[in-house]
């Protein structure tokens, strides 16, 4: 009992938060391999944000032609910009044959060649001895790859008897002397709240997209295990890392496919200038993607923005006829007529740099475990606890992530946790008892928030965050936007104590749950912008107008931010893991990365 | 559970139900269904709502085909609701 509630008290030797696909991966493997295992999860787990992932999953099978697992490793240690931990992209690169042969063993229909092999596409950034050819290597269930996986993997576990908790909302974490002995939930049908005690906790809650006004990922994007983490008095990792796509329809965040610039789009300002022509007198509007998002950015900051808040670029497709689009942008015009109500032949679309992957997060070795840095040791484990998918930061993204090697993530680390889990775990069916006071933290918390009586609406303070973090912490940065940015950012970090809850039940109160899900994601906004502004260099996915170099010598060192109950952010660091996992490949020592 | 009284309100829970179903996996969703749900569903028919329920239970990319037009559903009603979301902006 605690302040009224009475506990659904469970034991199982894992508990999974989160269904997407690095949940259901490791769902699938500890059930296979016997431990009981319960998976928590917010939304049905096939309506998992990996569901929207259609492009694929890499892996050198070398079906369409030669490749190496190591050229792959190259591919993705220049993509991280030499920020990834080169033993867990060996890890992961050697490993993604053997991981994506599985899912095509539990059911994912992987579109074919002639021969009956899986058929593998080229994808940017994928290439063959070490840059110097094109690599085909991205594995595709047609345009439904995220899809095919959730539905493949959700079927697999429970026929492996793994046990759903489905529309529960994990609250917090249940910690004893620094380590997780389990997880706290709502279960938002009946408004009763479970306590699972645990062996191992592994999070697997995916990004938080929704820190910023725009993005591409979906409402349930909250972060909301990165927080838990926080709130246990651990460090999230590298979260300065966010990468863009410069082209995401304005107020919505669906993406308008840069083939579209690649046609003849262009962009203009509010004085309808084509402005690319002064940032790049040669690319122009087919500038790589970081340049266009600086571009626009710039742009906006200068008050050259369109529309009513003078937020925003338009993008012109409308010179080029309805027959080019028809042939070769299909689907663009609906897009646009849908999602932003522009009929694009008749006029331009607002668009804006968007937030499409979070390389940040719970800092993890390649097994999974949780990591943090005490005194002098970075790579102290937290027993019992572990992190999967884009929750975790293993990190094999480093400073940025290609495309296509974060279903590969998901799977070849949602794995790697289970056998983890498999080797340490001893099935005796025994549990050390909870503390007399576990999970009373998580219900102060969600009484204090079922109760919050402030003047604030949590729409309204999520929106002044989203559009700070926008503003003053997306593509453009500087050591002064930043600084603006954190002040602005605490004053709403603060103003949170204020914020007004309407909905006093416990049963389908989305009221509460979006309120739970704002303190989540304004801590990792705190983390990401005081991340950022500590980091001289520009790196990967993060560009400092004032440091416009990569400091090898000086950053090449993962972040950690500790963020308190009062927004306040602590930063330290860890080594990036330069050497290999094994002899059979050699460190990829660094190097400009240019395209 | 717990001290405090259950929402005996039961429209007004299953409209909060409703709300949570509208979250999606894909983003394009999210926004339609969530807008469908604000601005028109009080007004619709028992009918319309009962398709726009049947919708929900539908898979992501199934409900997206279906917005997009690449696929046609044989329910004139849940057809009704495509057409609504369709033009909801």
């Amino acid at each position: 009992m605690s302040g009224g509630y009475e506990f659904d008290d469970h034991s199982y030797d894992v508990v999974v938060v989160g269904a997407g696909g690095a949940g259901l991966r490791a769902t699938v493997g500890l059930a296979e391999s016997g431990l009981s295992t319960a998976c928590i999860t917010k939304v049905f787990p096939t309506r998992s944000h990996t569901v929207a992932a259609q492009g694929g999953i890499s892996a050198a099978l070398g079906n369409m032609g030669e490749d190496d697992w190591r050229w792959h490793m190259y591919d993705t240690v220049k993509g991280s910009d030499w920020l990834g931990d080169q033993d867990a992209i060996e890890y992961m690169c050697k490993e993604a044959a053997g991981a994506v042969i599985e899912l095509e063993h539990y059911g994912v229909p992987f579109s074919r060649t002639e021969l009956g092999t899986i058929y593998q596409r080229p994808f940017g950034g994928m290439t063959t001895h070490f840059g110097e050819g094109i690599a085909q290597r991205t594995c595709a269930a047609a345009d439904r790859t995220g899809h095919a996986m959730l539905h493949s993997l959700y079927q697999q576990s429970l026929k492996h008897e793994a046990t759903f908790f489905i529309e529960y909302f994990a609250i917090d974490l249940i910690m004893e002397d620094g380590a997780c002995r389990g997880v706290v939930a709502l279960d938002m049908a009946t408004g009763r709240v479970h306590r699972f005690r645990a062996h191992k906790v592994i999070l697997a809650t995916g990004g938080y997209g929704r820190a910023y006004f725009s993005c591409t990922s979906a409402h349930t994007c909250t972060g909301d295990g990165n927080a838990m983490v926080l709130r246990a008095g651990l460090p999230l990792q590298d979260m300065e890392f966010v990468q863009f796509h410069p082209t995401g329809i304005y107020g919505a965040g669906m993406l308008i496919t840069e083939g579209s610039r690649g046609e003849g789009g262009y962009l203009t300002n509010s004085d309808g200038e084509r402005f690319m022509e002064r940032y790049a007198p040669n690319a122009k509007d087919l500038a790589s993607r970081d340049v266009v998002s600086r571009a626009m950015t710039l742009e906006i900051r200068e008050g050259r923005g369109v529309g009513d808040n003078k937020d925003h670029i338009f993008l012109h497709l409308e010179h080029l006829g309805p027959e080019v689009i028809d042939e070769r942008l299909p689907g663009i015009a609906e897009t646009a007529r849908i999602f932003a109500g522009v009929d694009i032949t008749r006029e331009p679309i607002p668009v804006l740099p968007t937030v499409h992957y979070n390389m940040g997060g719970v800092p993890t070795n390649y097994h999974g475990d949780v990591l943090t840095r005490v005194a002098d040791d970075p790579n102290v484990m937290v027993p019992g606890l572990m992190a999967v998918g884009e929750a975790a930061c293993v990190s094999v993204h480093g400073a940025n992530r290609l495309g296509s090697n974060s279903l590969l993530d998901l799977v070849i680390f949602g794995r790697a946790a289970a056998r983890r889990c498999a080797d340490t775990i001893s099935k005796s069916g025994q549990y050390r008892p909870l503390p007399a006071d576990a999970g009373s933290e998580a219900i102060a918390r969600l009484e204090r928030l079922r109760n919050a009586n402030g003047s604030r609406p949590t729409a309204e303070i999520r929106l002044e965050m989203q559009r700070i973090m926008q503003s003053h912490a997306a593509v453009f940065r500087t050591g002064e936007t930043l600084r603006e940015g954190l002040e602005m950012l605490s004053a709403c970090f603060d103003s949170f104590s204020d914020v007004n809850v309407s909905d006093r039940s416990l049963i389908w109160n989305t009221d509460l749950i979006e309120t739970l899900e704002l303190e989540n994601l304004l801590a990792q906004a705190m983390a990401t912008i005081a991340s950022a502004l500590n980091r001289k260099e520009s790196r990967g996915a993060q560009a400092r107008e004032d440091y416009p170099e990569r400091d090898d010598v000086n950053w090449m060192k993962h972040t950690l931010a500790w963020v308190d109950s009062s927004g306040k952010v602590a930063l330290d660091y860890r080594p990036v893991h330069q050497e290999t996992l094994t002899d059979e490949v050699e460190p990829i020592p660094p190097k400009a990365r240019v395209y | 559970m717990t001290a405090t009284e259950p929402n005996t309100e039961s429209a007004d829970v299953d409209l909060s139900r409703l709300k949570w179903r509208c979250r999606r996996g894909m983003r394009e969703l999210d926004v339609l269904l969530e807008r469908f749900l604000e601005r028109q569903y009080a007004a619709a028919s028992a009918e319309i709502q009962a398709a726009f329920a049947r919708l929900l239970s539908l898979p992501d990319p199934e409900i997206f085909a279906l917005i997009m037009g690449r696929q046609i559903a044989d329910d004139p009603q849940l057809r009704d609701v495509i057409q609504r979301l369709r033009h909801s902006h």
